[in-house]
């Protein structure tokens, strides 16, 4: 079979609004269409005007709130070190799990899955544009929310940034299979009560800003487990003592797996 | 441009989609296809005609690689749609039935997004001149009326400049404006070697556009062939040579017809004086009945006469209970 590829001799002379004298064409490289829906669904998320009340303005509420309030006295430290690496965690949540899994469920109540898994970029590329996309907004909220910490008098551990950054990226992982698993699953109404749901659940008790000892006695059993609470603790391991919480990060590891999986098994397209 | 006209675009053999288990059917399998088999050429629209769910979506989704067949063989450019790289898809432009834009995408940006998934696109800006898109750019996909989202949704399924072009119902929500800019350009791609599939269950819409069309009913190939082919299906043993034609006029009720109409010829009288003779007409069969009404004074308020229309055949393979 012969393909034509490339513009033809012709182009200039053929009527304005025909069609190319010759079809088809090759695909972007792999690369170029993975950057391009990444561009593209960053843009769409830092244009919805509630993503970005969830990712920014409520997480700089809740870390103001701590700082004022005496809920993170008594842990050694003060209250803006114990209360910033537990935001970065809620954004990380907030960007991943909230805002993606509700968009993806959307999009797939649209068609927008299926319409875009027949262009080159297909479905591997959509996922891959999606994770890109969770990691650019994260990375605005990481400026943001650093930014006015620092303001506040945040004092970082000076070694805790790598494994902090490294930490907060697995969490987004954790999350973003998660919020795939909620959207690939449920209708998206549904998505966008779960999602929610859990982020002011897991928020508030999940053990993500508020670390486990300040839980009541049945909570502190759980959060450790959950990824709101090993992503919250392993943060603030890193920040305040410049350590890496391996448990933690096995946890994060485990969710991510067994999450990534099962969306990969029960995530439907149509 | 080098074409091999061997070589169709596309080749379903055997087709078989099982969906379910439906809690409807007590947890069975509901087949939605059970053995289709169809061709598909370039240059050539290919029309899947058929009534709501008649498996002509599930078809073309399979072709695809949107769903996975039960059984059955699909060839798609001479690779299997299950297994398509990204190299087949920048080939294949699909226009889905719900169009599958986000809702809250804009039309240009959007088109220009779609674009650069592919090395050589079709220039966007042709394209949006070309369907009127212009006409619409500053409003998001959630606000444009059907018409217009169906031309965005052609125009990013042409935007890769394919070679195969997949359209699921595409005059659905068409004004007649749209409806007309959107089959002038589908005449053009199929005369430009671009392969078309579509599917539809307007009559119009295939016989006007359609090369070679395949009857789809209960999952399964009904008849097949060229518009005038299937238009000849069913005439009477022995007459090959002509349409059957309907003469509709009306004129005073209780008409007696007896010895003006050869045989062959039958004349109904659906409403009081409202006639419809159909069969094999001829020139002489008009001169005479037309005699006939001078001979008896006879002026006919209406008169009209209509060739056997795909829509007849239709009805005639398929049955005519409402489904």
């Amino acid at each position: 079979m012969t393909r034509v590829t490339g513009g033809a001799p012709l182009e200039s002379a053929r009527r304005a609004g025909a069609p190319p004298a010759a079809h088809g064409s090759a695909p972007a490289s792999l690369l170029r269409r993975i950057l391009l829906q990444g561009q593209y669904e960053t843009v769409t998320m830092l244009r919805n005007g509630e993503q970005l009340i969830l990712a920014i303005v409520l997480p700089l509420l809740a870390m103001v709130g701590l700082t004022v309030t005496p809920l993170l006295d008594g842990l050694g430290a003060t209250r803006i070190n114990v209360a910033v690496p537990g935001i970065l965690a809620l954004c990380a949540m907030s960007t991943a799990f909230t805002g993606q899994g509700i968009s993806t469920g959307f999009d797939r109540r649209y068609g927008v899955l299926r319409f875009l898994s027949t262009t080159p970029l297909g479905r591997t590329g959509l996922i891959a544009g999606k994770v890109l996309a969770v990691l650019a907004v994260l990375f605005l909220q990481v400026l943001i929310v650093t930014a006015v910490a620092v303001v506040l008098g945040w004092q970082p551990n000076p070694a805790g940034w790598l494994p902090g950054l490294a930490i907060l990226v697995l969490g987004a992982a954790a999350f973003t299979a998660l919020g795939l698993l909620v959207a690939g699953t449920v209708r998206p109404e549904a998505t966008l009560a779960i999602t929610n749901l859990l982020w002011i659940l897991l928020g508030a008790l999940g053990g993500i800003v508020i670390p486990a000892e300040r839980l009541p006695a049945l909570a502190q059993a759980v959060v450790h487990f959950l990824p709101s609470g090993a992503l919250g603790q392993a943060l603030r391991d890193a920040f305040l003592y410049g350590s890496v919480n391996g448990a933690a990060v096995l946890v994060l590891l485990l969710w991510t797996a067994i999450a990534g999986g099962a969306a990969t098994r029960w995530f439907k397209w149509n | 441009m080098v074409r091999s006209p061997e070589s169709p675009v596309l080749t379903i053999n055997g087709l078989v989609k099982d969906v379910g288990p439906l809690p409807t059917l007590d947890g069975k399998m509901l087949r939605v296809v059970s053995g289709l088999s169809l061709i598909a050429e370039r240059g050539q629209v290919t029309a899947l005609l058929g009534a709501n769910g008649a498996g002509k979506t599930t078809t073309i989704e399979c072709a695809q690689g949107l769903q996975k067949r039960t059984a059955g063989a699909i060839s798609l450019l001479g690779h299997d749609p299950d297994s398509a790289g990204a190299g087949l898809r920048a080939r294949v432009g699909v226009m889905l039935q719900d169009g599958g834009l986000p809702p809250s995408a804009r039309p240009i940006p959007l088109l220009r997004h779609i674009a650069g998934m592919y090395q050589d696109p079709w220039p966007v800006d042709e394209l949006i001149g070309r369907l009127g898109i212009d006409s619409f750019s500053r409003t998001n996909v959630r606000r444009l009326s059907g018409g217009q989202k169906q031309r965005l949704a052609l125009a990013a399924a042409l935007v890769g400049n394919p070679e195969v072009l997949f359209l699921d119902e595409p005059s659905a929500g068409l004004d007649p404006q749209s409806r007309q800019m959107v089959f002038d350009l589908i005449s053009e791609l199929r005369n430009s070697g671009m392969g078309i599939i579509l599917t539809t269950h307007l009559m119009d819409d295939a016989q006007r556009l359609a090369d070679y069309v395949y009857i789809i009913d209960a999952g399964r190939n009904v008849a097949e062939g060229t518009v005038a082919q299937l238009l000849r299906h069913q005439l009477p043993a022995g007459d090959t040579s002509q349409h059957i034609r309907t003469l509709l006029f009306e004129t005073e009720p209780g008409l007696d017809f007896a010895g003006v109409l050869p045989d062959g010829v039958d004349v109904t009288e659906a409403r009081a004086g409202s006639y419809a003779v159909t069969g094999a007409l001829t020139p002489a069969d008009l001169a005479a009945i037309t005699a006939w009404w001078a001979q008896r004074g006879i002026m006919p308020s209406s008169l009209s006469l209509e060739a056997r229309s795909l829509e007849d055949v239709f009805l005639d393979i398929s049955g005519r209970e409402i489904r």
